[in-house]
């Protein structure tokens, strides 16, 4: 935790601090908080601006605005927190499955790896989108396939350097199977690089999800996420500017904040990163 | 003998990247395939007769073996032939072709926009470390890369079109129009080119400083040579190398970018052909459309990385020495 | 007897960190004559690099520097920066350590050489330097010189780069040139090959010389004076046939005792001889004698700092004890 106060120190450590905090709670607390019902369609109060009733408006359907805004925190942080748990995971596994297999079923890993960052990351959840079709929990899956290779190249990247070791034919002598060994001296060499990736990956999924809501490929209304609130404000552009301005700025003190706390995170946790990542 | 090795090289690169493509085609086939239901109907939707269905699948090949329709698919590909649009035949390459011009024009601008102004930010930011300017700089930059390029587009659009009317809010602007196009192009470039220009001052900045201590750079210093002339001649050659492979990164990025904002101006270009594509689930163009970008992608990181190796003569003279890589 | 090129007395240098400060030069004094060679010796630590950086103010910016007295070719300076920065170029030159590091890898050494000559000569053309390089190249024995001037630093092995590296300092007719580690960074063949070429310079031109070094054959082959430094303090000086003849100060016996003798049957059995005990931190410099805590000679004055003797015509030591 004295990483914590190292990163009070930068300046914007503090403001990435308070902003993600305060995202979490949000989100956390959407029911307790949220003035209105994410769903209180009163088709009479239509684009409305900000009163005290309403403080950031209404939308086309008359519903408030911030209690969206509100819900879509929930969405945005656990769509982004599924992806990344469920990249990670598979990524991990694979890197390290991949870096102790034989050549040949390396060569393929490495070589899915390629395929996939092959294709800009927004291009490539189009065409899964395209192929699966929009939903909440395909979103989640098929964005996960996207980081999969992030997670993955560092932990085959880290095994490798580790398999040949001298301690690990030490311990193998033993008697210890190697896969094992491995992973007891792997993790912790991984535990630094692959946090602060998944830090720094969370405003790219942020953005990815909100990108896909937007057009209509993603979250499917009426479920508040901010790309589909971003996508109705857009629409009615020429009527209010409300809701386009205020889901805009939900994005950007979002991925803004996730991006200040993963580099915070990088520089504190080891300077030498600022390099590879 | 000379030029050997710097061929084998490049027939290298250009293999595992053609390796590359192949492999995104056969996802992406594979992709079809995994449509749920029976692919045919659900893109004929109402129209699915079985004598529809069975065309259909006749022409996407979908009543062949995956192997079969891959090879079918480079085939076609080796004459040119991507296919057909489902709904009236129009072949997509034709349709592609077309789109791409659109497309190309806004990347282009806006890497060159990006280039053009984050190249002088970073040397202005190297020449005075930890100044006013810099500090600036860093501060607004990390707002400008994290945040998604269709929020800046969506916002920019608020301002200028909407609000301000300065400029058009929708379309390319008169074909044979010059001055007309590029007006329409000034905002979504502006969108897209926010982004690189915050992280292309920043990285080349640090190179820039990296290098600064280095020691040959004293040496220059301990002869008189200004700072000035030391920043921008003998460290910007070696310092643009990280970044130009950035940029091939980051085409691809732009051409995602490209998707929302032909989306969002309402611009033709490929973006737009896959948007609407994905809509009417007209697979073939969807397919072809990303077929075209990911060539482009993986050509612009291929021209990134080979020109790194010939911009660092130490590189150079190992290629074509013929010691091998 | 006409006035020393370079004149300074009582030099410091300190860097100022966060907690502490660490003294690097405490009151150095160094007196260069004009065609005069004078070297610097003493092992890692003791700043002589130091010496070296601050004439030409290539110190790191948190360096303070000052100076009681300084004198350049008879104009007095303080060695601030500003000052200093205008003899870079035109009255001193400095060939760096490493000749593998000190050129720039992606630029012809054509170009690197044209570059640094235009603050001694600002209106002559690129033409006109360029010629005056690949004649220099040539003087110090650069075969091919002219086609050499198209090549890149990594084409040149590491004795052709050094000697890139002095033509560079050549060309800028300096009145100081300072080699700081000349040969430290190259194996022995090549050394002989460098201290070559430096003693052919010495013997064409009246060029005063600063060698900074940790081996003393070579200040022995290159030098009329020594400074032995220890810890960024002086303790002896003087000519150096006489200093590494019949040296007054422990530490300086110390290190001639070190030097191996190649000359002289190997002897398994014999240790090699060291210096026990390490340099002092100079953020805690101790009172007193800077080298007491390894001196052998050690006894109860040292405790005190020790006075200047003079013994005979310019040569000096710091220490306690009587010449011997």
């Amino acid at each position: 935790m004295q990483a914590f106060f190292a990163l009070s120190r930068r300046p914007g450590g503090t403001f990435a601090a308070l902003t993600v905090t305060l995202l979490c709670l949000v989100a956390i607390a959407a029911p307790l908080i949220a003035p209105y019902g994410p769903n209180a369609i009163a088709p009479a109060n239509r684009l409305m601006d900000p009163s005290l009733q309403h403080v950031l408006g209404t939308d086309h359907l008359g519903r408030d605005i911030l209690s969206r805004l509100i819900y879509g925190a929930r969405v945005a942080l656990g769509i982004s927190l599924s992806v990344i748990a469920i990249s990670l995971s598979a990524g991990v596994a694979l890197g390290i499955a991949a870096a102790l297999s034989p050549r040949a079923v390396d060569l393929a890993v490495v070589g899915v790896f390629d395929i996939v960052t092959s294709f800009p990351s927004v291009i490539l959840a189009l065409a899964l989108v395209a192929v699966f079709g929009p939903g909440l929990g395909n979103v989640v899956l098929l964005v996960s396939i996207v980081f999969i290779p992030h997670f993955g190249r560092v932990a085959r990247a880290q095994t490798i350097a580790i398999r040949n070791s001298p301690f690990i034919e030490a311990e193998k002598v033993l008697g210890a199977e190697t896969w094992r060994v491995v992973l007891h001296h792997v993790t912790p060499n991984i535990i630094g690089p692959i946090f602060v990736l998944a830090c720094m990956d969370i405003p790219v999924v942020i953005t990815i999800e909100a990108g896909l809501s937007f057009l209509g490929l993603g979250v499917r209304p009426p479920l508040a996420s901010w790309g589909n609130l971003l996508n109705d404000g857009y629409t009615y552009l020429d009527q209010s500017v409300w809701l386009a301005t205020f889901s805009g700025l939900a994005l950007v003190l979002a991925t803004l904040g996730f991006a200040l706390l993963g580099e915070a995170l990088r520089d504190t946790l080891d300077p030498k990163l600022r390099k590879a990542l | 003998m000379r030029s050997a090795s710097l061929q084998m090289h490049l027939a290298f690169k250009l293999a595992t990247a053609a390796l590359a493509v192949a492999g995104s085609v056969v996802l992406l086939m594979a992709l079809t395939r995994l449509i749920p239901g029976d692919p045919a109907t659900v893109i004929l939707g109402s129209r699915a007769t079985p004598e529809a269905v069975a065309a259909l699948n006749a022409r996407i090949g979908l009543d062949k073996p995956l192997i079969e329709q891959v090879f079918a698919f480079f085939g076609r590909l080796v004459s040119g032939d991507l296919g057909e649009d489902v709904f009236n035949g129009r072949p997509v390459l034709g349709l592609v072709l077309n789109a791409l011009p659109n497309t190309a024009a806004l990347a282009i601008a806006a890497m060159l926009c990006a280039v053009a102004i984050g190249i002088p930010l970073a040397l202005l930011c190297a020449r005075w470390p930890g100044g006013k300017a810099d500090r600036l700089v860093a501060f607004l930059s990390v707002g400008f890369i994290s945040t998604p390029s269709f929020v800046v587009s969506v916002f920019l659009l608020m301002v200028f079109s909407v609000h301000l009317r300065w400029f058009p809010v929708l379309g390319a602007g008169e074909s044979g129009d010059l001055g007309d196009q590029l007006w329409h192009l000034v905002l979504p470039t502006a969108a897209l080119a926010a982004g690189w220009v915050g992280y292309i001052a920043r990285l080349l900045r640090s190179s820039l400083l990296e290098i600064l201590g280095e020691s040959h750079v004293r040496t220059l210093r301990a002869y008189g040579v200004s700072e000035t002339k030391i920043l921008m001649k003998y460290a910007l050659k070696p310092a643009i190398l990280p970044t130009l492979a950035v940029l091939g990164m980051g085409f691809g990025e732009l051409l995602g970018g490209a998707v929302f904002a032909e989306v969002i101006f309402n611009r033709p270009g490929l973006g737009s052909l896959i948007y609407d594509a994905i809509r009417t689930r007209n697979y073939p163009v969807v397919q072809g459309g990303v077929f075209v970008i990911v060539m482009l992608y993986v050509l612009t990181n291929l021209i990134a990385d080979l020109s790194q190796s010939l911009i660092d003569p130490r590189e150079r003279a190992r290629l074509t020495s013929g010691r091998g890589h | 007897m006409t006035a020393a090129l370079l004149t300074i007395e009582d030099l410091h240098v300190s860097y100022r960190g966060r907690n502490s400060t660490a003294h690097i030069l405490d009151g150095v004094d160094v007196t260069i004559g004009r065609g005069q060679s004078v070297g610097l010796v003493g092992e890692s630590g003791s700043g002589k690099s130091t010496v070296a950086f601050a004439l030409l103010g290539l110190l790191a910016d948190n360096a303070e520097v000052s100076t009681r007295r300084a004198a350049f070719d008879g104009h007095e300076t303080s060695l601030r920066v500003e000052e200093t920065r205008a003899l870079r170029g035109t009255d001193i030159a400095m060939i760096f350590q490493d000749p593998m590091t000190a050129l720039n890898p992606m630029f012809t050494i054509g170009t690197q050489l044209v570059d640094i000559q235009r603050r001694r000569f600002p209106r002559e053309s690129r033409h006109w330097l360029w010629a005056r390089a690949a004649t220099m190249l040539a003087d110090v024995g650069v075969p091919d010189a002219a086609a050499r001037m198209n090549r890149y630093p990594h084409e040149f092995s590491g004795g052709m780069r050094q000697r890139v590296v002095i033509a560079m300092a050549l060309l800028v007719e300096p009145k100081l040139l300072i080699a700081d580690e000349p040969t430290t960074a190259l194996d022995a063949t090549i050394e002989a090959q460098v201290v070559e070429v430096l003693q052919r310079l010495r013997q064409r031109t009246s060029t005063s010389m600063l060698v900074v070094s940790h081996s003393m054959g070579l200040i022995a082959e290159l030098c009329d004076s020594v400074v032995v430094m220890y810890a960024g303090t002086v303790v002896e000086h003087g000519p150096v046939q006489v200093v590494f003849s019949r040296p007054r100060h422990p530490y300086t016996r110390a290190l001639l005792a070190c030097e191996i003798d190649p000359y002289q049957a190997f002897d398994p059995s014999q240790d090699l001889a060291t210096i026990p005990g390490t340099v002092p931190d100079p953020a805690r410099r101790p009172r007193g004698c800077i080298f007491a805590s390894r001196c052998p000679d050690r006894h109860d004055r040292c405790g005190e700092r020790p006075p200047h003797r003079q013994a005979g015509d310019a040569r000096a030591y710091s220490c306690w004890q009587e010449a011997s």
